[in-house]
């Protein structure tokens, strides 16, 4: 099972590392993790996705209600979250495919950020899944380079917050 | 430095040193322990002129267990400080300590400049990263303005809540930079709650189990040692015939000598308290981890009884036992209402089965072989001359197994021992803690061979500012607790737990001006024991003892909670 966990913390300086730390420390399973301003600069906001059974979910968010910076902490189940991510792939590719790929980029619905005879980088906003899709249909090219932001998420429900 | 040349400020702080030493003043913290450095010479010049007054140990990690050993005996907030670097990770096994064992504590260190910073300086040591794992909450200060709110909320968190060490790492140029007080005098941290009550539903639930268990345990932890708690949890308990295992942080909280008290659960507790564990349909956790001491096998744990947790710590319920019935909130808050909703309920049926167990399996002291002092015996004899009204430190290892199974306890805070990180040297700086803790109390400490010889520079200390700790020394020739381990589960294979060499400790004390006597006899222990408290001021008595005694009952590591270790076998080894 995986869980999206939306942290609002006080911006402090070595807030990341406390956050970082406890999930290391206590071994749990953390697939992404995005950090980033707030309509108010005091707060951080970060969103975790984490994997484990129910007990250790429970566990990772009652650790993590405990850190003295976490000001509120949601667990947003997937089907009531805005989730969306960012991607910047560069790939490689003899000249001779250049005008495959480029049709490969219009079709993904990638942008492009940079286009030389031999490579080209290209950034994607959207759900992980879209994200996977234009990573998977890029995959037969060579990927130099990859950064993934991580999850960001809202709830649905916007009172919640 | 003579009294005289001492001036005592009494003017406004003009920078970040004055402002802390200010700060103490303000807030009554009289007595810190520290050493200095470089990196905290503006501070040691504050602290010169200040009231409070600093107590020098001879390392950083004694300085640490004796702020932790003050807080533990006193319920205040123990203040230690270091310099940078080096000074800061000797502080690291002291603050691990203390976290464990939810004991407040507020460290300052020194620190480079903050324009030095992250340039590996010398003395440079990232405390800071260093210390998050093993502090509730720590500080980096990079502002003068931040100080005092730093220094008000790092005491506010260290005493509040789940009780916890908090460090502040104060850069030099902090220290030496203009400063004023801002008067502030409220801490608020939004997210943080200080005291959580508890939900009525929750508490209900509990008190409804409890009225209709027949055979309730409450299993009480450090959590339990607050003020009011203990006269609560005796009323409950009695009205109700409810037993009662304490952890080694609890002892005490429940007198030991109640019919009703079944002393310490798990490892090596008697048989009776983890038999009535196991035969229990209601375990009441209060204030505990249900650690894997205590526990062993998680599956085979209470495996009758619903489980109810009490806990101000909420990530601590369900954190390794499945709990039915949570209660979520400061204990005195819980017991105190449920004090007020219980009707008292006499269970004669499970009185008598506990006096049963505790007859049928009563814990021994053994009778000595040849002319050996048995280990036990000579902490029941400690335990008999103090009659209670002592604050009993100790060390770890075996000695401090028997201390919790022979040393009678009626109070809170009368028993302190490194119970989470377990931790050798522990014992002699927290006596020195202890016994400045303001309590009236004398101190006597049971230390092991092997640990008392992690921490004995602080001898020095005990010395120089005259504490009276009565140090009784469990002198087995090895490092008895690991040797029991390799006799029961490795062939007996004896690798470097055996001391071929051990100095004279009782001469030792009195390189240190400490009167030191030795006991080999056992026909002269009681004696021994009852000179060395009976004497003013600090002494040291060496019990030389039997070496192959163990501490029993044992359950092994893992295992459930009535696989009893019958010494005679030879298990194979666990893997
Ligand atoms: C700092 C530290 N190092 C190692 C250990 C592992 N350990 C646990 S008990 C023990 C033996 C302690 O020997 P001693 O103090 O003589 O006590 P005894 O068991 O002989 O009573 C050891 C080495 C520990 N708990 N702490
Ligand atoms: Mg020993």
């Amino acid at each position: 099972m995986k869980k999206i966990i939306s942290l609002l913390v006080r911006n402090r300086p070595g807030v990341l590392s406390h956050v970082a730390g406890l999930v290391t420390r206590r071994a749990y399973n953390v697939e992404s993790i995005a950090a980033g301003p707030t309509e108010n600069r005091d707060i951080t906001r970060i969103t975790l996705v984490v994997a484990g059974d129910e007990k250790v979910l429970d566990q990772v968010i009652k650790q993590l209600r405990k850190l003295i910076d976490v000001i509120k902490i949601d667990a947003i189940p997937h089907e009531n979250a805005m989730t969306g991510e960012l991607a910047l792939i560069t790939v490689s590719f003899t000249p001779e495919k250049k005008t495959e790929i480029m049709s490969l980029i219009g079709l993904l619905g990638l942008t492009v950020k940079s286009i030389e005879k031999d490579r080209a980088t290209v950034m994607i906003a959207g759900s992980a899944q879209s994200v996977d899709t234009a990573i998977n249909g890029l995959a037969p090219f060579h990927i130099r380079a990859m950064a993934r932001t991580g999850l960001v998420a809202l709830p649905l429900d916007r009172d919640n917050f | 430095m003579t009294k005289e040349t001492k001036k005592k400020r009494g003017r406004a702080p003009a920078n970040g040193a004055e402002l802390i030493v200010d700060f103490f003043e303000r807030n009554g913290v009289d007595l810190v322990f520290g050493y200095p450095g470089g990196a905290v010479i503006p501070l040691y010049d504050a602290l010169h002129d200040g009231n409070a007054k600093h107590v020098l140990a001879r390392h950083e990690q004694g300085a640490a267990h004796a702020a932790d050993g003050f807080a533990r005996a006193s319920g205040r907030t123990g203040v230690v400080i270091a310099t940078s670097g080096p000074g800061a990770t000797n502080l690291v096994t002291g603050l691990a300590n203390a976290h464990m064992d939810s004991v407040p504590l507020v460290a300052i260190t020194g620190q480079v400049n903050t324009s030095s910073l992250g340039t590996d300086g010398f003395q440079e040591a990232d405390i800071y990263g260093i210390s998050i794992p093993i502090t509730k909450y720590n500080y980096l200060v990079k502002n003068p303005a931040d100080l005092e709110d730093v220094l008000a909320e790092a005491f506010f968190l260290a005493g509040t809540g789940r009780p916890g060490p908090v460090l502040i790492d104060v850069p030099r140029d902090i220290q030496t930079a203009p400063a004023k007080s801002n008067g502030k005098k409220t801490v608020s941290i939004p997210g943080y709650d200080p005291r959580p009550v508890p939900d009525d539903g929750e508490v209900e639930a509990l008190a409804g189990a409890i009225s209709r268990s027949r055979r309730p345990v409450f299993y009480v932890g450090g959590g339990a040692s607050g003020e009011g708690v203990s006269e609560t949890l005796l009323k409950l308990a009695e009205d109700s015939d409810i037993a009662v295992v304490s952890t080694l942080q609890a002892k005490g909280v429940f007198p030991d000598d109640r019919e009703l008290s079944l002393g310490l659960p798990g490892m090596h507790g008697a048989k009776y308290a983890n038999l009535a564990i196991n035969e229990s349909d209601l375990i009441i956790g209060l204030g505990v981890r249900f650690d894997d001491r205590v526990v062993g096998d998680v599956r085979g744990f209470a495996p009758l009884a619903r489980v109810a947790h009490v806990d101000v710590d909420p990530a601590e319920i369900g954190k390794r036992v499945s709990v039915d019935i949570p209660v979520a909130g400061d204990l005195k808050l819980v017991l105190d209402r449920l004090a007020k909703t219980i009707k008292p309920s006499k269970k004669p049926a499970w009185r008598e089965r506990l006096a049963r167990l505790k007859s049928e399996h009563p814990l021994i002291v053994p009778e000595s072989r040849g002319n050996l002092i048995k280990p036990q015996a000579a902490i029941r004899a400690l335990s008999e001359a103090t009659g209670g009204e002592a604050i009993i430190v100790t060390d770890v290892g075996q000695h401090q197994m028997w201390a919790a199974q022979f040393v009678t306890s009626t109070k809170p805070r009368r028993f302190l021992s490194s119970g989470g990180l377990g931790t050798m040297g522990f014992g002699l700086p927290a006596s020195v803690g202890a016994a400045l803790s303001g309590t009236g109390l004398p101190v006597a400490l049971v230390s092991g061979d092997g640990s008392f010889q992690m921490t004995l520079q602080e001898l020095a200390t005990v010395r120089q500012y005259d504490i009276p700790v009565k140090i009784l020394i469990i002198d087995n020739g090895c490092l008895g607790m690991v040797r029991q381990w390799q006799e029961f589960f490795f062939d007996k294979r004896y690798s470097q737990t055996v001391f071929e060499y051990n100095p004279d400790f009782s001469a030792l004390a009195k390189v240190y001006g400490i009167p030191g006597k030795r006991v080999e006899n056992p026909a002269d222990l009681t004696d021994s024991v009852r000179e060395l408290l009976e004497t003013p001021g600090p002494g040291l008595l060496d019990v030389v003892c039997d070496g192959g005694e163990n501490v029993l009952p044992m359950i092994p590591a893992g295992k459930g909670q009535t696989d009893f270790y019958e010494a005679e076998e030879n298990p194979p080894r666990p893997s």
